[in-house]
């Protein structure tokens, strides 16, 4: 058995005993017991399993164990609680955005990334940036919809807080 | 009154209500969740007939245990027939808790009202809850059909967009789906499947595999080929190492695919007549005469199909996102030679359903896996690749249409001959079973031929082949296909597809040729007044008027059709933009389900419907070699972006004295008539030969 590496979740360091080349998504999945990466395509093309490793977008089929090793890893689960949900999975919520809702978290994770990057995005460059991620049974203006809400509401709490 | 016919087939009202603890009620249905939201409308259904906040009802996942039993989640069909039974059953669960609390308070009925599970006599103080009154109704009783559900003017719930029960652990990331579940001593399983239909091993050897870390089990049993491993990354790397220890003998033996329609069209048929009224022998001047067909279509859900399966003590448990929970473990047992109750089916949910996809197959491969490390669960999930390559496909279809008008603008003879194979091939049908690995066993079950129409039912190939329109001089044909050389399966809108696809752009065809307006043909050979409306909110919505001006690079166009012609009415206005590509940059949809039971819930399953539709029509085909499929990733089965995805502005005609009507299918065929007839309105050109892919369109424009 491999040595174990170490990486921090969602804010807590974690030590992993798996193979330095694991794809990421299974040590989140099964050993960190974080459900919210989806197994999409297993290729890094379809967004559903998108992770934030330091603050950028990745996708956690195509990222090996190694590559997060002594980073930070934030997963769908980091960001909001039933309690208090992150902007997105709250106007997620608010725009009924999705169907059968496996796309979700990685739209959702690859949408905090944007956001960061450009808290208010066009519809066009919501399209563009997100490129990468599928979704299947249609919602996408929905999604769209979703993310217009959240970048407003965050630039509302921005606003108050300054 | 009599019993919706799913109540009468499963009359325990237990076996649809139950007293929850803390103030719930737990519900059960036959009907799944595939992502199409049913199993929240159902809940508002019963919400509204019990009289609780729909906050109360807990929607108990299918078994095949405990649940009523209801078939197949399929046809849009699920509101009708589980709502309808629920309504009902929720009326007689009411009427018993009234009752009850009747004889507890010396009260008469009409002295009682319900709020939020609470009866309360009107003259005192006196009240008692259905939670207080669990022991004094039995639910055992079966359903009688004294209670009456509520008329459209006591609904206080239904009608109302009430936010789905599943979306939030969805968007917080929970693991709801049949992939996340961690059973104790789970184990991780993979198959390796055959390289192509038909394919036999030459050679093979398991050691490398065998030796691997973590790998458990290697599994050949005839063609089938599997590993299961202690972690997912083992079972994976395992996997890719069996699959470079076997060699494979394939056959070239599949048609070309470039040229299927005529394929289809040359292969021997049985001709079926659907329709023969007037006199077809109209004079041939101003006939048109045009070819439409479709290629072979794949699911491409997201998500790879997933089950998880425990052989224990001579039982068989599955975790399954089957649709078909009953059937399917009627085919399982088969295939293993046991009787069907000693499997369970347990219902999870799996990534998009839009027919039948690979959930069934992954089902026996889990419990063919799990049978090898007796007493641990066995979690299966397949590749991409082999879901995109694997999975039974929408058939391939062609139409032929034929047609003209009269000098009164109506017109006078149609056409319709219809090529198709039998589309359904689900578990528990046929005489073999019906799910893949059963093929690949030795000795391999044969493959059963497909069947066209369940037992009672109308056959899927020829859904819509019938016009709603009146025509006086009509032929509508079916020349059936046997089975084709590659997998297929119900697609979502199954032979309505292309059967409407062909009849509106062919009703856009005659109306050029007549130089008449389409909407005006359309309307002129209608009578039905729902779809007269339908086409009309479309239109003035969209602008589709036939004064409207042009600039020269936008079109509009118009679909229409009565999903079955007896489920929801759909029109479909879409708008496009032609540049170096087809743009559609607005779809307007008009929609009449009868009495809508969450008008949000529908916008929402039209406006996938629209946007799947879309993809369909403009991007997806299957691509295959003569001996091997080839679209096996999303780049070689590319499928609609965000980026490509229009605005869908959904109409929702509620009429709340109306039966409630499926509506997850209604929008495809339209939709895809009404980009087909808006390319044509922008540029003139006509392409019939889906996916209208942006080469097509530019050879179609060379051909002018």
């Amino acid at each position: 058995m491999s040595k174990s590496i170490g990486l921090t979740v969602n804010g807590m360091l974690h030590e992993v005993a798996a193979t330095s080349d694991t794809p990421l998504i299974y040590v989140l999945r099964n050993d960190l017991n974080l459900k919210g990466n989806r197994f999409g395509c297993g290729e890094g093309v379809c967004g559903c399993c998108t992770v934030l490793l330091d603050g950028h977008a990745v996708q956690s089929c195509s990222t090996p164990l190694a590559a997060a090793e002594g980073k930070t890893v934030t997963t769908i689960e980091g960001i909001g609680s039933d309690a208090a949900p992150h902007p997105l999975q709250q106007a997620f919520i608010e725009e009924q955005a999705g169907q059968c809702g496996y796309c979700l978290p990685g739209f959702i994770m690859g949408a905090v990334a944007l956001l960061q990057r450009n808290p208010a995005p066009s519809d066009a460059e919501i399209a563009t940036e997100l490129d990468l991620h599928l979704c299947r049974c249609g919602a996408y203006d929905r999604i769209r919809r979703a993310i217009r809400r959240a970048s407003q509401q965050m630039a509302e709490t921005r606003e108050r807080m300054a | 009154m009599t019993l919706p016919p799913s109540l009468a087939n499963n009359r325990r009202l237990d076996r649809w209500v139950a007293i929850g603890p803390n103030g719930t009620l737990d519900v059960r249905t036959g009907k799944v969740e595939i992502g199409q939201g049913i199993v929240s409308a159902l809940a508002q259904i019963a919400a509204e007939e019990l009289d609780v906040d729909y906050a109360r009802i807990r929607m108990i996942a299918a078994d095949t245990v405990r649940s009523p039993n209801e078939g197949v989640t399929a046809g849009s069909t699920s509101t009708s027939q589980s709502g309808g039974a629920l309504r009902q059953a929720c009326a007689e669960v009411r009427l018993a808790f009234l009752e009850a609390a009747a004889q507890r308070l010396g009260a008469n009925l009409d002295e009682l009202t319900v709020r939020d599970g609470t009866i309360s006599r009107r003259a005192s103080n006196e009240s008692l809850t259905y939670w207080e009154l669990r022991d004094d109704v039995d639910l055992t009783r079966e359903a009688d059909g004294r209670a009456s559900p509520k008329r459209p003017d006591q609904l206080t719930l239904v009608g109302k967009p009430l936010p789905r029960l599943d979306l939030p652990d969805k968007v917080m990331g929970k693991g709801v789906y049949v992939h996340d579940l961690d059973l104790p001593g789970m184990l991780h399983g993979r198959v390796v499947r055959p390289p192509s239909y038909r394919a036999e091993i030459e050679t093979f050897d398991a050691t490398k595999a065998q030796a691997m870390p973590g790998v458990r089990a290697v599994v050949r049993n005839g063609r089938f080929i599997g590993v299961v491993a202690g972690r997912e990354e083992q079972a994976v790397a395992a996997a890719a190492v069996l699959a470079k220890s076997v060699t494979w003998r394939e056959a070239a033996d599949l048609p070309d695919v470039e040229t299927m329609p005529e394929y289809l069209r040359a292969l021997p048929s049985r001709t079926q007549v659907l329709s023969e009224t007037g006199d077809m022998t109209h004079p041939s001047a101003g006939t048109v005469q045009a070819v439409y067909s479709r290629p072979f279509l794949a699911h491409a859900s997201v998500g790879p199909p997933c089950a998880v399966a425990r052989a224990r003590d001579g039982t068989i448990e599955v975790w399954s996102q089957s649709q078909s929970i009953h059937p399917t473990r009627k085919d399982i047992a088969a295939t293993l030679g046991i009787a069907p109750d000693a499997v369970v089916i347990h219902h999870v949910q799996g990534a998009g359903c839009y027919g039948h996809n690979g959930a069934d197959d992954a089902a026996l491969d889990a419990v063919l896996l799990a049978r090898e490390v007796e007493g641990h669960p066995v979690r299966l999930q397949w590749s991409h690749e082999d879901n995109l390559s694997w999975s039974p496909y929408g058939p391939a279809m062609v139409v032929a249409m034929e047609g003209a008008t009269d000098e009164s603008g109506r017109i006078a003879a149609w056409r319709h001959e219809l090529w198709s194979n039998p589309h359904i091939a689900r578990p528990g049908l046929q005489d073999s079973p019906s799910l893949l690995a059963a093929w690949h066993i030795d000795p391999p079950f044969a493959q059963p031929p497909g069947i066209d129409a369940l037992p009672g039912g109308k056959p899927a190939s020829q859904r819509n082949a019938l016009p709603l329109y009146n025509f006086v001089n009509q032929s509508v044909v079916h020349h059936v296909l046997d089975r084709l050389p590659i997998r297929t399966g119900t697609l979502r809108a199954i032979g309505a597809f292309l059967n409407t696809f062909a009849i509106e752009c062919f009703m856009d065809e005659l109306a050029n040729s007549a130089s008449l307006d389409p909407v005006e043909l359309r309307l002129r050979h209608l009578s039905d007044a729902r779809a007269i409306a339908v086409i009309k909110a479309a239109r003035d919505r969209a602008g589709l008027h036939a004064g409207r001006v042009r600039d020269g690079s936008r079109g509009m166009g118009i679909g229409f059709a009565r999903y079955s012609n007896e489920a929801s009415y759909a029109a479909v206005v879409a708008e496009v933009e032609a540049g170096e590509t087809i743009r559609v940059v607005r779809v307007v949809a008009a929609v009449d389900c009868g009495r809508a039971i969450n008008p949000d819930g529908v916008a929402n399953q039209v406006e996938g419907g629209v946007v799947q539709a879309m993809s369909f029509a403009m991007k997806e085909m299957v691509q295959f070699d003569r001996t091997r499929i080839a679209s096996r990733s999303w780049d070689t089965y590319p499928i609609l972006r965000f980026g490509e995805a229009p605005a869908v502005e959904t109409i929702v005609i509620d009429r709340p004295d109306q039966p409630s009507l499926g509506v997850g299918e209604a929008a495809a065929g339209p939709t895809a008539a009404a980009i087909a007839n808006a390319v044509f309105d922008a540029l003139g050109v006509r392409v019939r030969d889906l996916p209208m892919t942006p080469d097509r369109v530019l050879a179609a424009i060379h051909r002018l």
